[in-house]
């Protein structure tokens, strides 16, 4: 469990994207999975992405129209999963975040901190081999924060590698290592 | 993978459309209103044309009249202007020299209808043709028998004083319960006996004026009406395998030469076809028919193009929505794939819909235009066949095609970090 930390326009954000194959980069060398990541085409950057990330963002990024448990179960969709082996490890993943009842409620009807379990779940439902976040807690007030950093640190501990990018030092200071950013060089 | 309907893929494209009903609604709208217009102005022109068509009913399509009216250039020794008819002589000289005509009616006219009254039955009398006819004449103009017989050829052998009147001239001139058939109208003084009645196939005013002729035998006209050997007119009908034109241009120029008539006269002999009318209102309504598909074309490509704006408007909407599907490993192929398949699953139905209530009003009108009794003047049965719809929801699909390659393309030219970038 990994926590980038920066001050505004320090590169974090930047990197996590390039991390998650979001964004392209123009030099130096990423391996993800023992493969070379240079010069991806879009098509096996979704492929990437749909077998080895998942994704958590500060501002959630549910799809609005779409219930909690349908929104856990589009990474699935794109797998090409079937609807219904879709549906059930959707529920399984909600259930695990603590959000069983809430299944199909739309993401306005559910509170930040619901929310963003939701996306944890969504992260989590394509067995990923690493979770990205984006300031994950930067919407979230302290209580709620700590709730979800605590839900990251039971997934890490189940083996899943966290990159948590924050400028929170307390939130920070839950990781296992601390990276700085300064100017797009590790300080 | 290529699947032609897979049902994740149509409940996500209902999904988004349900998401915004009104949106959808208003894109679909252009479309709809298109192909509703297409099928209407189609329909309307049909419905013209077959009113038009069934108004020149009963008439038959190789006939044709022939009728003399003056020179224009002198000729063997004639002044030009000089007038002249045909007589008995011409009748026989046609029959005999005319290979493209079958059938040579002589006809003559007592006029009346408009004019002063002519016809007296007791107290009532009013104006009404009066045709001179040979039997054979039914096979020109057929009209229907409603009582008792029509002109016989023994009609014309004994010069027979009798009429068969048409269906106005027994209602104008006769009580409801009184008997037709044996009874006696005075034509210019002359007594006939009425020995039929009929009705006219054609609709509309023709009907009417036909509906108020009364025929009576050829050679009792010129005995009673002082014709002589007179004929006003010919009544003909060209061999079906005979274009109308030659056989016009044949029956003139054997008149010409007859009746020492310059060759080069152009107004010594005035004929009309039916065949040439019909292709007269063919030219017309294929026009309509253009000009219908045109103007519903138009129509339907504005509607296209409507559809492909607010898809446009609604990529760039949700372009967040766009960038999380990407992150969450949809392919731009994929993404590509759903926008195109919503711009044509919205034409498609937006389209059928706006067919299906084109159709539903077109029914409407036809079931009204029946329940009048079919007294639509020259507007029946509007229709479209199969054909043109399967042409415009063939354009329509094209269209849709069309209509969803920009939004697509822009929807896969967003980057994801752009898309879910934290505002």
């Amino acid at each position: 469990m990994v926590a980038i930390m920066g001050s505004s326009g320090s590169g974090k954000s930047t990197l996590l994207n390039i991390l998650g194959l979001l964004d392209g980069f123009d030099s130096g060398e990423y391996l993800l999975a023992g493969e070379s990541m240079d010069g991806l085409n879009e098509r096996s950057a979704a492929k990437y992405r749909s077998r080895f990330l998942g994704f958590v963002f500060q501002s959630f990024n549910l799809v609005g129209f779409k219930t909690a448990m349908e929104n856990v179960a589009l990474p699935l969709y794109y797998q090409g999963v079937s609807r219904k082996e879709r549906n059930k490890r959707a529920l399984e993943f909600l259930d695990k975040v603590g959000l069983l009842d809430w299944a199909e409620h739309l993401p306005n009807q559910l509170s930040g901190g619901q929310k963003q379990r939701v996306a944890i779940a969504r992260a989590l439902v394509g067995k990923p081999k690493v979770i990205l976040a984006d300031e994950p807690t930067g919407a979230l007030d302290s209580k709620t924060s700590y709730e979800v950093m605590g839900l990251l640190r039971e997934l890490n501990n189940e083996g899943i590698t966290m990159v948590v990018v924050t400028h929170e030092q307390d939130i920070a200071e839950m990781c296992d290592r601390i990276i700085r950013l300064h100017d797009g060089q590790i300080a | 993978m290529l699947k032609i309907f897979d049902r994740d893929r149509a409940l996500e494209i209902l999904q988004v459309f349900i998401a915004n009903p009104f949106r959808t609604f208003l894109s679909g709208l252009g479309v709809g209103w298109g192909l509703f217009m297409i099928i209407v102005t189609v329909g309307a022109s049909n419905g013209l044309e077959n009113g038009v068509t069934s108004d020149l009913g009963g008439r038959v399509k190789n006939s044709m009249f022939f009728w003399t009216q003056w020179t224009s250039m002198p000729y063997k020794g004639f002044n030009k202007g000089r007038s002249f008819s045909f007589n008995e002589s011409d009748t026989e000289f046609l029959k005999e020299n005319s290979k493209f005509t079958k059938l040579v009616a002589p006809r003559n006219q007592l006029g009346g209808h408009r004019g002063s009254n002519n016809i007296f039955r007791g107290t009532k009398s009013g104006a009404f043709n009066v045709y001179g006819d040979v039997p054979e004449y039914i096979e020109i103009e057929p009209v229907k028998i409603l009582k008792g017989r029509y002109l016989n050829e023994g009609d014309i052998v004994e010069e027979r004083k009798i009429a068969v009147i048409g269906k106005r001239v027994h209602e104008l001139l006769y009580e409801t319960d009184e008997k037709v058939i044996g009874s006696t109208i005075r034509v210019q003084g002359v007594i006939f006996t009425v020995v039929g009645v009929y009705s006219s196939f054609q609709t509309g005013e023709d009907a009417e004026e036909s509906n108020q002729s009364i025929f009576v035998p050829y050679t009792t006209f010129g005995k009673a009406f002082h014709t002589g050997d007179r004929v006003g007119w010919y009544g003909l009908l060209i061999d079906p395998d005979v274009h109308a034109d030659s056989a016009a241009t044949e029956v003139v120029t054997l008149m010409k030469a007859r009746k020492s008539v310059h060759p080069d006269d152009r107004t010594a002999f005035g004929h009309w076809t039916m065949a040439s009318a019909y292709e007269e209102m063919e030219t017309i309504f294929g026009a309509f028919r253009f000009i219908a598909f045109v103007f519903g074309g138009l129509a339907l490509l504005a509607g296209a193009i409507g559809i492909m704006n607010i898809m446009l408007i609604t990529v760039r909407e949700r372009t967040k929505e766009l960038g999380i599907r990407r992150a969450m490993g949809a392919t731009p192929r994929t993404i590509m794939r759903q926008i195109m398949s919503e711009t044509l699953f919205l034409t498609t139905v937006s389209g059928l819909t706006g067919m299906c209530l084109g159709v539903a009003s077109l029914e409407g009108v036809n079931k009204l235009l029946l329940s009048m009794g079919g007294a639509g003047g020259s507007f029946r049965n509007p229709e479209v066949s199969v054909e043109i719809v399967l042409t415009a929801l063939g354009v329509m699909l094209i269209m849709g095609v069309f209509a969803g390659i920009l939004p697509a393309v822009r929807a896969i030219a967003v980057r994801p970090v752009e898309a879910i970038r934290t505002e």
